[in-house]
This record gives structure tokens, sequence and C-alpha cells, in this order.
């Protein structure tokens, strides 16, 4: 089994108007290559689940700035003005999570869960339609699971059936988001032969993962 | 005379103990981790996945893949680690972060905290502070104590909420506030600033400590 394909087909799995995951924190941990094939190919219509939308230039922003985004499920838009901006004007849906809250969500759904609950969030708006449980005397939101259609993740080395190991602080969404999604396509800074990789430090087992495009 | 931000720093700083888990917003809170007495070893956590922070890099030495979760490079010290953001949530969620040392845009009375969004404004998003607030031991509030000379310690926040009840401590250039079952006490005072002066510029009501004493720092 070799889960190695190239860009071009990597894109073609990506259809107009799917819910995409997206790996990455302010852009570090990032499929940008994955991105670069999305503008370049002109996928449009996406709704993006993602951390933040980082920077104008950077990341996810590029969607953002380039206009394939209808809606956007995320904890923080603000180092990306032109989200606000588009939001502002009603050219985009942002619908703003808690982080925590948007990470356990898609770990409840790679996780098999019905949702969870959680104190985050109690008293402010992000309450609102939510049902509250009372556990031992404290309050608690039910937060709902969160899937995709597909998860474009970036690891830093992989074996040719997926097994994946992450680099620093490159980690954060991506082996959540690699068990959530219908298809994960992971972007890999490098690609080693099966049974190079010590099977006690693997972050995240190949089975997760579908396709695997290599960077350079 | 030190100015304002540096003030504040240097006294949220001494609220860190030695083994503490701790987390430091953007803004004031960052310059908190350059005041930490050298005898006090913290773990700084950062929500995108690190626990062991170390100082920002050397110009031209960073790693553009080992960022803090404002996207600043940084460094980590020996026996950091790295993990996933559920684990990092977890961490905080679940009590394991000893003090958390945030900015806010008011803070009131009764420990109602808003620093996330001014509705039609600038909505940048809540980022993890929802989470931190409800999840850390305590909670610090650093900030200025007024925006542009209007009280941002008011009697009942006006903005959207971040948490209710959740502020432990409010730490200003002009005193130092705890935040209790009776309400708001002034616990300390800035050198060469009177009850009077924090009055004026204070909304929320509070009580004086009897023990008052002069801000350490």
């Amino acid at each position: 089994m070799d889960k190695v394909i190239n860009l071009e087909k990597a894109i073609s799995l990506i259809k107009n108007g799917m819910t995409v995951m997206i790996g990455g924190f302010l852009g570090n941990g990032t499929p940008e290559l994955l991105i670069d094939g999305i503008i370049e190919r002109g996928v449009k219509d996406l709704t993006i689940i993602a951390n933040d939308t980082a920077f104008p230039d950077k990341g996810i922003g590029r969607l953002i700035v380039n206009r394939r985004v209808k809606k956007v499920i995320t904890s923080h838009i603000g180092t990306n003005p032109e989200t606000g901006r588009q939001m502002t004007a009603k050219e985009i849906e942002v619908e703003l999570v808690p982080q925590g809250t948007l990470v356990e969500r898609i770990r409840a759904k790679g996780a098999g869960l019905g949702g969870f609950l959680t104190p985050t969030g109690v008293g402010t708006i992000v309450e609102e339609g939510k049902e509250k449980f009372k556990i031992d005397n404290k309050e608690y939101l039910l937060e709902k699971p969160l899937g995709a259609d597909v998860a474009l993740i970036r690891g830093y080395k992989t074996d040719r059936i997926g097994n994946t190991v992450y680099y620093k602080s490159m980690r954060n969404f991506n082996p959540i988001m690699a068990m959530a999604a219908d298809l994960v396509i992971l972007e890999a800074d490098h690609i080693v032969e099966v049974g190079e990789l010590d099977p006690d430090i693997i972050v995240t087992p190949g089975i997760f993962v579908d396709y695997i495009v290599g960077r350079g | 005379m030190p100015d304002a931000k540096e003030i504040i720093a240097k006294r949220a700083a001494k609220e860190l103990k030695d083994g503490y888990v701790v987390n430091l917003g953007i803004g004031i809170p960052t310059l908190v981790a350059n005041y930490i007495p050298e005898e006090v070893e913290v773990f700084l956590q950062s929500e995108n996945g690190i626990i062991g922070m170390g100082p920002a890099p050397e110009p031209e030495k960073g790693d553009p893949n080992l960022v803090n979760a404002g996207g600043q490079m940084i460094t980590v010290k020996p026996g950091a680690a790295f993990f996933d953001s559920s684990l990092s949530f977890s961490i905080i969620r679940g009590g394991h972060v000893d003090v958390t040392v945030l900015g806010a845009l008011e803070v009131d009375q009764e420990g109602n905290l808003a620093n996330w969004i001014i509705p039609g404004k600038l909505v940048p998003g809540m980022g993890g502070a929802m989470d931190l607030v409800v999840g850390a031991r305590k909670v610090i509030v650093a900030m200025e104590h007024t925006a542009k000379g209007k009280p941002k310690i008011l009697k009942r926040c006006t903005l959207p909420l971040t948490g209710i009840r959740v502020v432990d401590m409010i730490i200003t250039e002009m005193g130092v506030f705890e935040v209790t079952d009776k309400g708001l006490v002034l616990k300390e005072i800035a050198p060469g600033t009177s009850v009077e002066d924090i009055k004026k510029v204070t909304e929320a009501d509070f009580i004086i400590d009897k023990n008052l004493r002069i801000m350490n720092i």
C-alpha cells in the first residue's frame, strides 16, 4: 500500500461547496501546498473549519483573500483584517467558537462521541441555543461533534501508509482533524519508507490518513 | 518612574510561584515573563501546544515552526513538551494551569470579564480566553486602569462577557484589587497614588482593605 499521490490528484478530490478542516495555528503547521492547489484549481464556496484565519498572505488567510470561503467556523479572526471586512460586508459567514470547544468538538466527532459538557462559555453569548446541564452544582453547556468532508493536515515525517510525527508547534489541530473527516489528505515535509519510524513515537497512526502529498 | 505597563507586569510577576504552570495572554501579560525572579521556575504554557516556553530567540536565530499562541517565534527551555490542541485545552480546562494573566476591555465588581469583542467595531474572536478563565485556578487581569481616561473597572460590564465571576485579582498601574464574596477589595496602592485618585477613575464600588499596603514593585 502506498498512499502518496501528487498535488493535482489530491486537489481533484476537493469539490466546490465542501466542508474542509484545515490544520494549523496562525499558519504554523498549515498545509500550504494544498492551499496553493485549492487557489490554483479554482475550488470555491468552501466551509472552512480551522483554529483561526491566519494572515492575509499566510495559511488559511490566503483562501479568505482569494474568496474561496463562504463560511468559516473558527476561534479567532483578529490577525486577518480581510476576514473581518468580508464578515462586515456580509460576503462571508463567520461562526466563532471558543478554541478549546472547537478542538474538542472535532475530537468528539473523531472519537465517536455524541458531544461533551464544558463549562466554557457559560453565562456568555456562546451559550445561546445550547442545552445546559448542572453536574455537582456546576453548570455546563452541551457541545456537539463537528466533522468535515475533508481534512487537510500537515505532518512532518510520514511513512508511505501515513504513520506521522509532527514538529514543534506545528502539531496543534492536525492530529485531531486527522480523525474527524471522511477524507484525510496529509501534506508531509518528509516521506519515509514503512518501518523507518519507531512505532513508539507515532502521533497519528496511518489508518487515519487516506492520501499523502509530499513537499518538494 | 517606570511606565504603567512595566509597573503592572512587575507586580503580576510577583504572583507566580516556583513550580507553577502559567499561561500569559497577549499584550501586557506577555511582558510579565520579563520580570519573573531568577529563583522562581515556572512552566509557561501556550495554547497552541507547548509547555516550557523560553524567551524570544535572538534575531535571525528563530525557528519559524516554533511560535507561541500570538504567532511570535519563541524558544523552549530544556524539559519542554509539545502536544496537540486537545491536550492543550485539557490542561487549561482541567485545572492544570495555576495562573493565567489576561488583559481586559472591561472587568466588574462581581469578577465578570469582557475581553474579546466590541460589537460592530472589533471582532477578533475569543480564541482560548473563554477556556482559560473557567479552567485556570487563578485568573489575574493585568491592564491599564483606564482606557483614554474612561474607567475599565465597572459596576457591571457592558460588553459581551468572556466569563462570569471568573476574575480573582485585578492589577493596574494604580493598585491591586481582589475579587471576594463581599465585593472588590483594594489591597495595594501604587506609590504616589491616593485612594481618592483611584476612586475618581474607578466606576465599581470597592472596599479598602484594613491592611492596605503600598504596591510591591
